[in-house]
């Protein structure tokens, strides 16, 4: 394996009571990277961070995490990685300040380092005026970052961190997206999960797209859109009877279509001159288009076109 | 958290090398020891019940029950007992929540090994229990309580409860991880909390249909009531005794056996 290489799975299967959840997955993540795994619930997320993590033993398959093998060395894993879960990992009957001293004291950190550390992350991390509370009292976003704070208290190599603004607010989310930047800068290589494209745009260097146990994806967020019809002309028409018309007319190069808003993608280069032989062909009596955009491909098509699904709506899976 | 004021990592340098094993557990069990004091309803069982049930026992019950003694020196070690019982069930309750809630991922990403956190929720129902008897007792002294025991039958009897609740607390440590609920884990516990009832605890098991005498004669909570029962009226336990801590030992081994498997495979 090269050295470059963080974390570095091969075909990594689970099942649970039969059901497959996660179907061979390969993963490469270089040093110092983001790397996200997109998906909506179901797709398998957490059980692939959780046997990066050494906390699931993989059926089949074998990663290496950190320079260890996640079945055979976990203790070597186990000292360079943290995990920041969907659940915070914080006792609610401790205050702030207890729940991080706990932990910095199971990494073998004398007291006096504990306390100094702790000190330093309740700053760094706005809860100079929670860590005296328990943490029963905490917000949502509070606890987040409490969590946070305790996955940092031993300074990882590797931080895994499972749909890590999932039920946040816009503000919160946006500092937690500033928190992961400066990690990676200072070395530490972040594996994430998110079901939220705009996430994985925004933080990721290398996306992989997870669907029902498989990555049917994978490349940076410029390369999955690329991959899918970079661009798209988007027509709003005047009625349903023009939105069938378009349609017709332009086959299978139809890449979305919303009837409630009368509006429909079209897969096409952006250029100026293909734009306009589109419009004309597509409305030859200019009467049916009332207005149209020319627009990049989103996440969000990237994943409606690779899997059929949009990112919310697979939902017979709830395993993650 | 707006600006970057100074780094989140430090040098490899400066990583710690990895802990003692005595602080994993110590540290483990500073944390069931405050999880319990902030943990009120634990903290009603612990304290209100060994008071009301030793008044119940003692009032209600204790005028109607002749066993040939002053009801209320017979009836004490069955009390303590019942305590330990309802202690267990606060114990397995507080494992099995552990368990369902996130912490535990986060103590195996740490390589806490689970009999450490087991050990620590342990210590802290050894603990809650041993003041719940204390209490229990100082009622029974206040009802009229006249135990006849030198200082080492004292010694004998306390040692022999406290083995006992040792058993009991491991015994409901495994069914905490046995049981992926706490109200679960509940249901299990209270039949613990019952098995004082069909023993010599209340009444002579020689007042019980036949049928039940066999059960009642050889099931581990009527040794250690006997044996209780013995030094506290200043008499020699005999092989009750014997009995008593043969049983706690077997419990002992057996749930710590058992709590080890059931994590595993808990957290496959």
């Amino acid at each position: 394996m090269t050295s470059d290489l963080t974390i570095e799975a091969t075909g990594l299967e689970k099942s649970y009571n039969s059901t497959a959840v996660v179907s061979g997955i390969d993963l490469r993540v270089p040093r110092a990277s983001v790397f996200a795994l997109l998906g909506p619930n179901g797709a398998g997320k957490t059980t692939t961070v959780r046997m990066l993590a050494t906390l699931t033993t993989p059926d089949a398959g074998a990663a290496r995490v950190a320079g260890g093998d996640v079945v055979t060395q976990r203790a070597t894993v186990r000292r360079h990685i943290s995990i920041t879960g969907q659940y915070a990992a914080v006792d609610g009957l401790q205050t702030g300040v207890e729940n991080l001293r706990m932990v910095g004291r199971l990494q073998g950190l004398s007291p006096a380092a504990a306390r100094a550390r702790t000190a330093e992350l309740l700053d760094r991390f706005d809860l100079v005026d929670a860590g005296r509370r328990r943490v029963a009292t905490y917000s949502g976003g509070m606890r987040r970052r409490l969590d946070l704070a305790a996955s940092l208290m031993r300074p990882p190599r590797v931080l895994f961190l499972d749909e890590p603004t999932t039920g946040l607010d816009p503000r919160s989310r946006r500092r937690l997206w500033s928190v992961v930047g400066s990690l990676v800068s200072d070395g530490v290589t972040v594996f994430l999960t998110t079901q939220y494209l705009d996430e994985a745009d925004a933080l990721a260097d290398r996306i992989a797209v997870l669907h029902r146990g498989r990555i049917v994806a994978e490349g940076s967020a410029a390369e999955l859109k690329a991959a899918v019809a970079g661009r798209r002309l988007v027509v709003r028409v005047a009625d349903g009877d023009a939105l069938d018309a378009v349609a017709c007319a332009a086959g299978p190069r139809v890449v979305e279509r919303d009837p409630g808003l009368l509006t429909m993608g079209i897969a096409c280069d952006g250029e100026g001159a293909e734009v306009r032989a589109l419009l004309d062909e597509l409305d030859p009596d200019r009467s049916r288009i009332v207005d149209f955009s020319v627009r990049t491909a989103s996440l969000d098509d990237v994943f409606l076109t690779l899997t059929g699904h949009t990112a919310t709506d697979e939902s017979e899976s709830t395993d993650d | 958290m707006t600006e970057l004021t100074y780094p989140l990592t430090v040098d490899e340098g400066e990583r710690a090398e990895t802990r003692s094993e005595l602080t994993e557990l110590s540290t483990m069990i500073i944390r069931a020891l405050r999880l319990s004091l902030r943990n009120v309803d634990g903290l009603i069982t612990a304290l209100a019940l060994p008071v009301m049930l030793m008044v119940m026992f003692v009032y209600f019950f204790g005028g109607a029950i002749h066993v040939g003694e002053r009801y209320i020196d017979y009836v004490v070690p069955g009390v303590l007992l019942v305590c330990a019982g309802f202690g267990a069930g606060t114990t397995a309750v507080t494992v099995s929540a552990d368990l369902a809630g996130g912490i535990v991922d986060r103590f195996r990403s740490l390589d806490v090994h689970p009999r450490s956190l087991l050990a620590g929720h342990v210590v802290a129902s050894v603990g809650r229990n041993l003041i719940s008897a204390a209490l229990a007792v100082a009622v029974a002294v206040a009802l009229g309580f006249s135990p006849q025991a030198s200082l080492g039958e004292w010694l004998a009897a306390i040692g022999l409860l406290s083995l006992f609740i040792l058993a009991l607390s491991w015994l409901a440590a495994a069914i905490g991880v046995l049981m992926h609920s706490p109200e679960g884990a509940q249901g299990i516990t209270f039949l613990i909390s019952f098995l004082p009832y069909p023993s010599s605890a209340f009444v002579p098991i020689s007042t019980m249909p036949s049928w039940l005498q066999g059960f009642a004669r050889h099931q581990p909570v009527t040794a250690v009531i006997d044996s209780l029962r013995a030094l506290l009226s200043g008499h020699a336990p005999g092989p009750a005794a014997v009995t008593a801590v043969a049983w706690s030992l077997g419990i002992i081994a057996a749930s710590v056996i058992a709590a080890g498997v059931l994590f595993a495979r808990r957290v496959r």
